[in-house]
């Protein structure tokens, strides 16, 4: 009996090789998979668990108009929890054994320096759908969330004109924070202003006494809040309950984690937030996105701009995989140096900039009213990724995988 | 008036840090000061408190009934969670910090789950007031009166009532106290119930002044576990003492270079009195009055 045991055990073996070995001629005719890193939990659901909507969305729509190229869409999706160690384990699993074609992750900055050395390692293709510091000039990754010089260069200098040179900058304390804060120092200082204070909070804190005493203590004319999570978003109230009352401007709020619905009125009031995308843009193309949104998931607190992305995200990758007619990355990289993938979506038409591999957007100026409505003072269109590419990035060319900043940019070629 | 102002915002800083550590820590002092229970499910007992406080106050109910059924309705859930959970485990501590790790979890996402990622606010209430030109929140005064009532109702509970003796001597001596007639099965649960409904009171009362989320409670948990270990057992030589110098030195450390090193400061104290006082405040106070 112990002597058939090695011969079965070889049998499965050479099945399961068999099978292997055929695999890739299989997946050529199979479905495309889509590998969905996203918070589902934790303390960034709150703004995340759209994101996935979007994509199911897209891919909802894709799949019902024939595919891309003719091939279905078939998502793999992973709950990442708010944490950065997940993401390394799920962006190792969708790479290395679910063996997807291309990978949409991420909401923190920290969670995406943590996933991008594993996409490198494996040369993986990540969509990051996300606002956020800007600098990745990294070849397997493309970039749809606003960055700094579109939310920052349009938002600064407008507070600045309509309330004052005095800014002070309440920052989340990790690379996002850091490093935004960065951009909106050099860009109050190019303008002639004055910063007249700057904090940064560590993650998680809920509790800002002393913050808004410093605050009072200065003659500042606006505040910066680039505050990220649910714990700091109780900012607003405490702010709002010691009379602050001084106009607020981010590149987060609102059009992430929607705080002008969750909060009571007028704690977010005079809140001036740059975003490419929220439900409240009153063009035919947003509300008709709006409403294919809530017919498939009716019970949707907020649609943020991070939906859009994701779902604009989709469309730009089908775009691109039907004119490579394949998902190989080389030949997608091909197809977005060409200069002229665009999407006309649900923000307007937005394009993807070969040298940095980011994406230009409308960028529109969002006021929170006294009752939490929103107007939009502005409108600025078709405002480019214009920073990497004019600081010496060219994907193009060559790829560094690195993340630049202001104060430590591309090495002259 | 210069003197008077910056006096007054240093006070009210102290006072503001003092009340958080103190409401935040009163549930845990009992649950793990006085029973030994090491409750890492304490965050969430806040955050039951405070998710029925606010949908109790949207539903109409005045904000101070509201905050009195979160912390009633937390307290409940303490005394299921200890009939079904806690009691089995009072013997095997280790085991306690398991179970309640989970049940913590399971609370979180339970949530998470039925009630979405988020609930709406319910905003804070009664304004401000103008001091030297600044304004300060008049709710977070009303929270630093809240934190001092809270000490002194607690004191008159536990050594001017029958309860209080009865639990303290069930803790303290439980097969003594059970000979002399005490049904020391029932004091732990209501003990432990107790604790659960402070830490629902502290969920109430910050309820209105923070974002509602299924973690907020984690925001929580530092801050009570680092002022009961500082303080030891005891809530009233150990816990109040410990919040009071922990107060001033988170105060004074944001106060000066900000957020970050006031938590640092929280942290580096509770790693000294670790070292040097592994009892505690309470511990070495009565040590040295022995």
């Amino acid at each position: 009996m112990t002597r058939n045991r090695p011969t079965l055990a070889g049998l499965m073996a050479g099945a399961a090789m068999a099978l292997v070995a055929g695999a890739p001629a299989f997946a050529q005719e199979g479905p495309i998979r889509i590998g969905v890193l996203e918070d589902q939990s934790g303390d960034f659901a709150a703004a995340t668990m759209v994101k996935v909507h979007a994509i199911e969305l897209a891919a909802k729509e894709i799949n019902d108009a024939g595919g891309i190229d003719g091939r279905p869409v078939e998502l793999v999706v992973y709950d990442t929890q708010s944490d950065n160690r997940r993401y390394q384990e799920f962006m190792r699993r969708v790479l290395q054994s679910d063996k997807v074609d291309v990978v949409f992750a991420g909401f923190s900055s920290a969670s995406r320096e943590a996933y991008r050395p594993i996409v490198n390692q494996f040369d993986g293709l990540a969509f990051y759908n996300n606002q956020y510091e800007g600098g990745v000039c990294d070849n397997n990754m493309i970039v749809t969330g606003a960055v700094p010089e579109q939310q920052f260069s349009t938002l600064i200098p407008w507070m600045m004109e309509e309330y004052g040179p005095n800014v002070y900058t309440l920052a989340a304390d990790y690379n996002f924070g850091q490093i935004s804060a960065e951009w909106v120092r050099q860009i109050v200082e190019e303008n002639g202003g004055t910063m007249v204070g700057e904090e940064f909070i560590p993650l998680g804190v809920s509790q800002f006494g002393q913050t808004i005493q410093n605050i009072q203590a200065t003659e500042a004319d606006f505040v910066v809040t680039l505050l990220v999570g649910a714990a700091q978003a109780s900012y607003y109230e405490q702010a709002s309950s010691a009379s602050v009352g001084l106009p607020m401007a981010s590149s987060v709020n609102v059009g992430q984690g929607y705080e002008h619905k969750r909060f009571t009125p007028p704690s977010l009031a005079n809140m001036f937030v740059t975003t490419n995308y929220i439900e409240e843009i009153d063009t035919p193309a947003s509300k008709d996105f709006v409403e294919r949104f809530h017919a498939m998931f009716p019970d949707e607190p907020y649609i943020n701009q991070e939906a859009a992305n994701s779902y604009i995200a989709m469309n730009l990758y089908k775009q691109m995989v039907e004119r490579a007619g394949t998902t190989d990355h080389d030949a997608i990289r091909a197809v977005l140096a060409e200069g002229d993938v665009c999407f006309d979506g649900p923000s307007g038409n937005v394009c993807l900039d070969p040298k940095s591999q980011h994406m230009s957007h409308t960028i529109y100026l969002a006021k929170v009213n006294d009752d939490h409505s929103i107007s939009f003072p502005k409108v600025w269109e078709d405002i480019k990724p214009y920073w990497l590419g004019e600081a010496g990035c060219d994907l193009t060319k060559n790829d560094p995988s690195a993340q630049y900043t202001p104060s430590s940019p591309p090495p002259a070629q | 008036m210069a003197l008077f102002q910056s006096v007054f915002a240093m006070l009210y800083q102290f006072g503001d840090t003092f009340a958080f550590l103190v409401i935040s820590c009163a549930g845990l002092a009992v649950i793990f000061g006085m029973m030994g229970v090491i409750n890492l499910a304490h965050g969430e007992f806040i955050m039951c408190g405070a998710y029925v406080t606010a949908s109790a106050a949207r539903g109409g109910l005045p904000l101070p009934l509201a905050i009195l059924t979160g912390a009633l309705v937390a307290g409940a859930v303490g005394m299921v969670v200890e009939r079904l959970v806690i009691r089995h485990l009072y013997q095997r501590p280790l085991d306690s910090i398991i179970a309640t790790w989970g049940i913590s979890l399971i609370a979180t996402q339970g949530v998470l789950i039925v009630l979405g990622s988020t609930m709406q606010g319910i905003g804070t209430p009664l304004g401000s007031i103008d001091v030297g030109g600044r304004s300060y929140s008049l709710y977070r005064l009303v929270l630093m009166a809240c934190a001092l009532g809270l000490l002194g109702g607690l004191y008159l509970l536990f050594y001017h009532s029958r309860f209080g003796v009865i639990a303290r001597a069930t803790i303290q001596k439980p097969q003594m106290a059970y000979a002399l007639g005490v049904n020391t099965g029932r004091m732990y649960g209501l003990t432990f119930g107790l604790g659960a409904a402070l830490a629902g009171l502290a969920g109430g009362l910050y309820a209105p002044t923070m974002t509602m989320v299924p973690t907020m409670g984690a925001t929580f948990i530092v801050e009570s576990f680092v002022t009961v270990v500082v303080g030891g057992a005891d809530i009233f030589v150990g816990a109040a003492p410990a919040a009071a110098i922990l107060a001033l030195i988170k105060a004074g450390l944001t106060a000066w270079y900000g957020q970050l090193f006031g938590q640092i400061g929280l942290l580096v104290t509770v790693i000294l009195v670790i070292r040097i006082l592994p009892g505690g405040l309470s511990g070495w106070l009565k040590g040295t009055t022995r």
